[in-house]
C-alpha cells in the first residue's frame, strides 16, 4: 500500500516518483510552516502549562502539608515539654514538701545544737586563777629584815609551807578546772558532728533542688523556643521524632517477636478448647482465639500504662479523676493477673499435649517411648514464660505511643519529600516537552531547510539593493516563541 | 520465620476472610488393602502407610481402612474408620487405638480367593461422601490385578468427582514380567476409569516418598 503511494506519479519509475513526492511535500511544509510552527508550540505550551500548574498545585500541597507537619511536630513537642516540666515542678514540690517541709524542726534543731555548743564553750572557757588576797601581807612579813632570830625564820618557814600548800592546791584546782573544760569540749563533739551532718543534709537538699531548678530552666528555654517556633526548635524536635520513631519501631518489634512466642505458648492448648479442626475463613480458630488473647492482654496493658499515667493514648483515661483511675489500675490489673494464669496453665497444658504428641510419633515411627529427663524443667520454664510475658506485653504501650507520635511526624516528612520529588518530575517534564516543541520546530526547518535557504537569499538580495545589508537569518514568516 | 510471618498475616487474614464462605478444610483418606493372594505379604507395608497417615492426619480428619475380598462392597470390609476428635489430646488415643486394630488385623489377615477392587473404590466413594470432607482421598494398596466372581457386575463408570486416588505398591506380577504391557495397560485402565469418573489418578511405588501422598 505504502509503495502504491510512492509510485502514484510514474509508477514505471519509483525514485522519480519519490522525488516528486518529497518535493511536493517539502513545498507544502514550507507553505504550512508558520501554522505548523503555531500548533507545535500551541501543543507543547499546553502541556507545559498544565504540568507547570499541577507541580505548582503540588508545591502549595507540599508547603501546606510541611506548615502542618510542622504544627503537629511543634504541638507534639510542647505537650511533651509541659509534660517534662510539669513532672520537674512536681518533683520539685516532692522535693520541698519532703525535705523542706522539715525545715523549721530542722532550724530548732539547729539552734539547739548551737546553744548547746555556745553553752559549754562559754563553760570551757578559762578563767585565770585569782591571787589570795594575804599574799600582799605575806609580802610584808617575807619584806621583815632577817636579824637571825630563829623565830623570824621559824615564822618565815612556816610562811613558805603555807604558801606552798597554797600553791600546790591552786595548781590542783586549775588542773581540774582544765580537766572539766576539756571534758565541756570533749562533750561539744558530738554536737558539733551532728551539726555538720545536719548542714551536709541541707547542702544536698538545696543542690538538688538546684539541679532540679537547672533542668526546669533549660526545660522553659526550650518550651519557649518552641513557642517562638523557631527554625532551630523545629530541627531540634524533628531529628528527635525521627530518633523517637526507629528506636520505638525497634522496641516494637521486639514486642512483635515477644507476642509470636507467646502466640505460640497459647495456640496448640487452646485447640483443646475450641477445636482444632474449626476454621475462620482459612484461619484456625483456636489461632485466633489465641491471638484473641494476646490482643486482649495488650489492650489491658494499654489501659493499665494509661491509668497509671505513664501513656496519654486515651485523654478520657487521663482525665477521670484519681479515685476512678484507681479502680481502672486495679481492675485491669487483676484481669491480667487472671489472664497471666490462664496463660500460665494453658503453657502446662501446651507441654502435656506436645509431650503426647511426641510419644505417638515414636510409637508410629516404632520407637520405644522414652521419657526424657528432667522433663519438668521445660514445663515449669514455660508456665513461668506464660506467666511473665502477658505483664511484659503491657510495657508495649510506651513504645506504642512514642512510635504513633513520631510517626505522624516521621510520615509527614516522608510525604513531603514525595511531593518535592512528584513537583521536581513534573515540572522537569514540562521544560521537557517545552524543549521538545523547540526541538520538533527545528526538525521541521531542517527538513525545508532548501526552500528557506533560497528565501533568504532573495531577501538578502533584494536588502542589498534596497536598504544595504540585512544579516538577518530569520525567513520572514518565521514564528517566535 | 515462616510461622512469623503467618502470625502476622493471621491477622490480616482474619479481617479479610471473616466474612467469607466457610471453607472445609477436613480429610477423608480411605485406604484399600489387597488381601488376595500372596499380597497378604506386602501388609507390613501397609501398616507402616498407615502409620504415616496416622502421622499426619489432624482433628476433624477422617481414616478408613478396608479390605480388598471377593465382594467388597460391604461395610463388613472396613476394618476400622474413625473421625478424630476436634480435641488433640483425644485425637491422639484414637490414633493409639486405630493403630492397635491395624495391628491384630495385619496379624490375623487370610487371603482371598477374589479381588473384587471395583466394589472396594465403591464402598469407599460412599463412606468419603458420607463424612462430607473438604479433601478425599482413596489411597489402594493392590496389585490392581482384579478377580471378579463369576456373576458380580463390575464393569460400569465409577463416580470419582473429586476423589484423589493414589495406587500403592503396584507389585509386578509374574506375568508382568513376560508381558510389561499387562502391568501398563492394568495400570492405565484403572488411571482412565478414575479420570473419566472425575477423580485425578497416580501410582506411588516407592514407599520412602510419602510426604506427598494426601497432595
Amino acid at each position: 500500500m505504502v509503495s502504491n503511494i510512492w509510485n502514484f506519479w510514474t509508477p514505471d519509475q519509483p525514485v522519480l516518483s519519490a522525488i516528486i513526492w518529497v518535493v511536493l511535500i517539502i513545498a507544502v511544509m514550507y507553505m504550512a510552516r508558520t501554522p505548523a510552527h503555531q500548533a507545535i508550540f500551541t501543543i507543547t505550551h499546553s502541556f507545559r502549562n498544565a504540568l507547570r500548574l499541577m507541580g505548582r498545585s503540588i508545591m502549595l500541597a507540599e508547603a501546606k502539608l510541611g506548615r502542618r507537619n510542622s504544627e503537629v511536630l511543634l504541638a507534639h513537642g510542647r505537650e511533651a515539654t509541659e509534660r517534662y516540666i510539669e513532672r520537674e515542678f512536681q518533683r520539685v514540690e516532692e522535693l520541698v514538701s519532703r525535705d523542706l517541709s522539715g525545715y523549721p524542726s530542722l532550724q530548732r534543731d539547729l539552734k539547739e545544737q548551737i546553744t548547746r555548743i555556745d553553752e559549754d564553750y562559754v563553760q570551757s572557757g578559762e578563767v585565770p586563777p585569782q591571787p589570795p588576797e594575804w599574799l600582799k601581807a605575806i609580802q610584808a612579813v617575807a619584806e621583815i629584815p632577817s636579824t637571825g632570830s630563829p623565830v623570824v625564820a621559824k615564822i618565815l618557814s612556816d610562811i613558805h609551807g603555807t604558801l606552798k600548800k597554797s600553791m600546790d592546791k591552786n595548781v590542783n584546782e586549775y588542773r581540774n578546772a582544765n580537766k572539766e573544760r576539756h571534758n565541756l569540749l570533749k562533750r561539744m563533739m558530738p554536737y558539733w558532728r551532728s551539726l555538720t551532718k545536719i548542714l551536709t543534709s541541707v547542702e544536698k537538699k538545696i543542690t538538688g533542688l538546684e539541679t532540679r531548678s537547672n533542668i526546669i530552666d533549660e526545660q522553659m528555654d526550650r518550651y519557649e523556643k518552641i513557642m517562638e517556633k523557631t527554625d532551630y526548635a523545629e530541627r531540634m524536635l524533628s531529628s528527635s521524632s525521627l530518633t523517637q520513631f526507629f528506636i520505638s519501631g525497634f522496641v516494637l518489634f521486639i514486642a512483635t517477636i515477644g507476642g509470636y512466642v507467646n502466640f505460640q505458648l497459647v495456640a496448640l492448648p487452646m485447640s483443646e478448647m475450641v477445636g482444632a479442626g474449626s476454621y475462620l475463613g482459612s484461619v484456625r480458630s483456636s489461632d485466633v482465639a489465641a491471638l484473641f488473647i494476646i490482643a486482649i492482654e495488650v489492650t489491658l496493658g494499654l489501659f493499665l500504662m494509661e491509668s497509671i499515667g505513664v501513656t496519654r493514648l486515651f485523654p478520657v483515661i487521663s482525665t477521670l479523676d484519681d479515685r476512678k483511675r484507681k479502680i481502672i489500675i486495679w481492675v485491669t490489673f487483676s484481669f491480667l493477673f487472671v489472664f497471666a494464669s490462664i496463660e500460665s496453665s494453658l503453657a502446662y497444658m501446651r507441654d502435656m499435649l506436645a509431650s503426647d504428641r511426641e510419644a505417638l510419633t515414636q510409637i508410629l515411627s516404632g520407637v520405644e517411648v522414652v521419657e526424657p529427663a528432667f522433663r519438668w524443667i521445660p514445663s515449669v520454664g514455660q508456665m513461668v514464660m506464660g506467666f511473665i510475658l502477658p505483664f511484659a506485653l503491657t510495657f508495649v504501650a510506651i513504645p506504642l505511643e512514642s512510635f504513633i507520635h513520631s510517626s505522624r511526624t516521621v510520615f509527614g516528612l516522608v510525604l513531603i519529600w514525595l511531593l518535592h520529588m512528584l513537583s521536581f518530575v513534573i515540572r522537569l517534564a514540562g521544560n521537557l516537552i517545552n524543549g521538545l516543541g523547540r526541538f520538533l520546530v527545528s526538525v521541521y526547518d531542517l527538513v525545508i531547510f532548501f526552500p528557506l535557504r533560497i528565501e533568504q537569499l532573495i531577501k538578502s538580495k533584494k536588502t542589498e539593493g534596497g536598504h544595504g545589508t540585512d544579516k538577518s537569518m530569520e525567513p520572514s514568516h518565521a514564528v517566535t516563541e | 520465620m515462616k510461622k512469623l510471618y503467618a502470625f502476622i498475616l493471621s491477622f490480616l487474614v482474619l479481617f479479610l476472610t471473616a466474612c467469607s464462605e466457610p471453607t472445609n478444610h477436613s480429610r477423608a483418606v480411605y485406604m484399600l488393602l489387597d488381601t488376595s493372594g500372596t499380597y497378604t505379604k506386602q501388609l507390613e507395608k501397609a501398616q507402616g502407610i498407615v502409620r504415616y497417615l496416622l502421622g499426619v492426619l489432624n482433628s476433624g480428619d477422617s481414616l478408613a481402612l478396608a479390605r480388598v475380598d471377593s465382594a467388597s462392597f460391604s461395610e463388613k470390609d472396613i476394618v476400622a474408620k474413625v473421625t478424630f476428635d476436634l480435641r488433640p489430646s483425644q485425637a491422639n488415643a484414637q490414633k493409639r487405638a486405630f493403630m492397635e486394630v491395624m495391628d491384630k488385623f495385619a496379624a490375623e489377615v487370610k487371603g482371598s480367593s477374589y479381588t473384587d477392587i471395583t466394589g472396594g473404590m465403591l464402598q469407599a466413594i460412599e463412606y468419603l461422601n458420607e463424612t462430607g470432607a473438604g479433601e478425599k482421598h482413596i489411597l489402594i494398596f493392590s496389585d490392581l490385578k482384579e478377580e471378579i466372581k463369576k456373576g458380580h457386575i463390575r464393569d460400569f463408570p465409577i463416580p470419582f468427582d473429586g476423589v484423589k486416588v493414589v495406587a500403592l505398591n503396584v507389585t509386578k506380577l509374574h506375568s508382568d514380567n513376560v508381558d510389561p504391557r499387562e502391568y501398563m495397560e492394568r495400570v492405565d485402565n484403572w488411571s482412565k476409569r478414575v479420570e473419566d469418573g472425575g477423580g485425578s489418578w497416580r501410582v506411588i511405588n516407592d514407599l520412602e516418598r510419602l510426604s506427598g501422598l494426601l497432595e
